[in-house]
């Protein structure tokens, strides 16, 4: 029997588990800070700008972990963004049946465990890439020659590194992104799209010019949600990035994001390397949490300028 | 009076749904025919056809001629684009793209013209007159066209299908979502641009009809019932349809 009393049991229960998420998220950072504190008392600063990692002289710098996650995930969104956006046009126009079997596919890439990712990775996309991709856009592009972004391309490759790690990224990530802009093209009012063609546009014009800009904040929040997802990517980057804990050169370079730094190096760390492996975790935390503040930020600011111009 | 727009025998289907049957109508150059009849018979779907826009749809399909200056525009080898910017369309609710008042205009322009900076300017400052905005927006053009009020976004919309240097004009209910003062600035700009512009405009109101139209066609059940010169089809009906409907008796 419900009585006054089991209900205020009730009213604490639900506070609680309320209260939990921030709790955990307070925890995280106090902890992640204490466990890290020798490493910034040693470095200060310095530690997010130094290019060494090397335990045996008792130095450590995240500059090559910090870079490699940036790398890895601008060039899985480079990817996925296009990708997305084109796939997610067709679904929306496309027959039902072949929307409705198409679009469970993209959404099942996300059920796919990331492991499986980094298997197939390992075992198929990068022989794929040092025997096809990397050749053609050496040998055949001669992409390395550019002028200004030639160097970040490179000449020499092994199927893993940057590039790859950024591939399989894009395809873990495309699913959320897809997902969200399917939505923002349906939110489309039929008639703004009717007026786009009546005043003589082509599909593609109306897309980008018409849908992507009314529905801007949620293509922005679908493209955080997937950075968001790409920053901390472990398991699938593990198994192609090289895992190389220096400053990469070019997009085919082995390197290391930071979460892969965490996952490989833990089980044998003490003293001042895991102290800094927990900073490296309290910089990774950082990041996404400055991305979503920024993402939250930009998003009120970009209504609140709306509202304005309404009154 | 020239015929600008000749539908012959033209029926538009649903996917296996028929909603027009057979019709038969001449629009006049220069002049606003007003296309009336109760909800579901068919004026809207009848003017979409004049600009394809139906095409964007999967199952919509329309059959027979719709000859615009003689020449069939149902005839996939037209131009669907270069026959948009002839054949403007104004919506029941206004559309401005979620762009500057400026953009708005320079947007449709760009789309059809290499212009210079400067003369894109002039256009778009012309066509803004020519839909008697631009005093009310001159100092705003920076501004995002959603924040103009109703009636402002729908002569926006007006003053965008004629910066492209139309012909004809669709206007779907054009004031259907807008206050009455704001009604009656569109239907004096519609007694403007009729100088220039065939327009072809659907109406549930027919006090509308008879203030702005020249000639009127009324629609019933996907079949054109009666047309001719708006005074007579007012005073002296020939149809008993198109009588009733014009007393109120019901639609």
């Amino acid at each position: 029997m419900i009585t006054v009393r089991t209900d205020s049991i009730f009213y604490w229960l639900c506070l609680i588990c309320a209260a939990l998420a921030g709790l955990l998220m307070l925890g995280f950072f106090v902890q992640l800070s204490l466990s890290s504190a020798a490493t910034w008392r040693e470095f200060g600063l310095g530690f997010l700008f130094s290019r060494d990692w090397d335990p045996v002289a008792n130095h450590f710098g995240a500059l090559p972990s910090i870079v490699g996650t940036l790398c890895t995930t601008v060039i899985a969104l480079l990817i996925a963004i296009p990708l997305a956006f084109a796939a997610a046009l067709f679904l929306v126009d496309a027959p039902p049946l072949i929307a409705g079997v198409l679009s469970h596919a993209i959404d099942l890439l996300a059920a796919i465990p990331s492991v499986i990712y980094g298997m197939w990775g390992l075992f198929v996309l990068a022989p794929i890439m040092q025997a096809h991709v990397q050749p053609f856009m050496v040998d055949v592009l001669r992409l390395h020659q550019l002028p200004l972004l030639g160097r970040y391309v490179g000449e020499y490759y092994n199927g893993f590194g940057i590039l790859t790690a950024g591939l399989i990224l894009a395809i873990m990530v495309l699913p959320y992104i897809c997902a969200i802009l399917r939505d923002v093209i349906r939110m489309t009012p039929p008639m703004l799209r009717e007026a786009a063609y009546g005043i003589g546009c082509t599909r593609w014009e109306t897309a980008k010019d018409i849908v992507l800009r009314y529905g801007i904040r949620g293509v922005l929040g679908g493209i955080f949600i997937g950075l968001g997802r790409a920053l901390g990517e472990t398991m699938a980057v593990l198994f192609v990035i090289g895992n190389l804990m220096d400053m990469p050169e070019d997009i085919f370079s082995g390197a290391t994001t930071i979460a892969a730094t965490l996952a490989n190096n833990f089980a044998e760390a003490d003293g001042l390397q895991r102290s800094a492996l927990f900073a490296l975790g309290l910089v990774l935390l950082l990041m996404s949490f400055a991305i979503q503040v920024a993402a939250q930020y930009y998003l009120h600011a970009t209504s609140a300028r709306r509202g304005e111009s309404r009154s | 009076m020239a015929t600008k727009i000749s539908a012959r025998n033209l029926s538009f289907f649903y996917g296996s749904h028929q909603a027009l049957f057979d019709n038969c109508l001449d629009i006049e150059e220069r002049r606003v025919t007003a296309v009336i009849g109760p909800s579901g018979c068919g004026k809207s779907t009848h003017l979409r056809i004049y600009n394809r826009i139906f095409e964007l749809y999967r199952d919509q399909r329309a059959s027979g001629e719709l000859l615009i200056d003689g020449v069939n525009i149902l005839d996939p080898q037209i131009d669907v684009l270069e026959l948009r910017r002839k054949v403007g369309m104004i919506f029941q609710k206004p559309t401005p793209f979620p762009m500057s008042v400026f953009e708005n205009i320079a947007y449709a322009l760009k789309l059809h013209f290499k212009l210079p900076r400067k003369e894109l300017q002039q256009r778009v400052e012309q066509a803004l007159r020519a839909a008697s905005l631009w005093d009310e927006v001159k100092d705003k053009l920076k501004n995002s066209g959603l924040a103009l009020s109703g009636g402002q976004q729908q002569r926006l919309c007006i003053a965008r299908a004629i910066a492209v240097e139309p012909e004809i004009l669709l206007m779907d209910e054009p004031t259907s979502a807008i206050d009455p003062v704001a009604t009656l600035k569109i239907e004096e700009l519609m007694l403007d641009l009729k100088e220039k512009y065939t327009i072809v405009v659907v109406t549930h109101n027919m006090q509308q009809a008879a203030r702005v139209s020249d000639n009127t066609a009324f629609f019933f059940k996907g079949h054109i019932i009666e047309d001719g010169p708006t005074a007579r089809i007012f005073t002296n009906p020939k149809q008993k349809k198109t009588e009733e409907y014009i007393t109120g008796r019901f639609g």
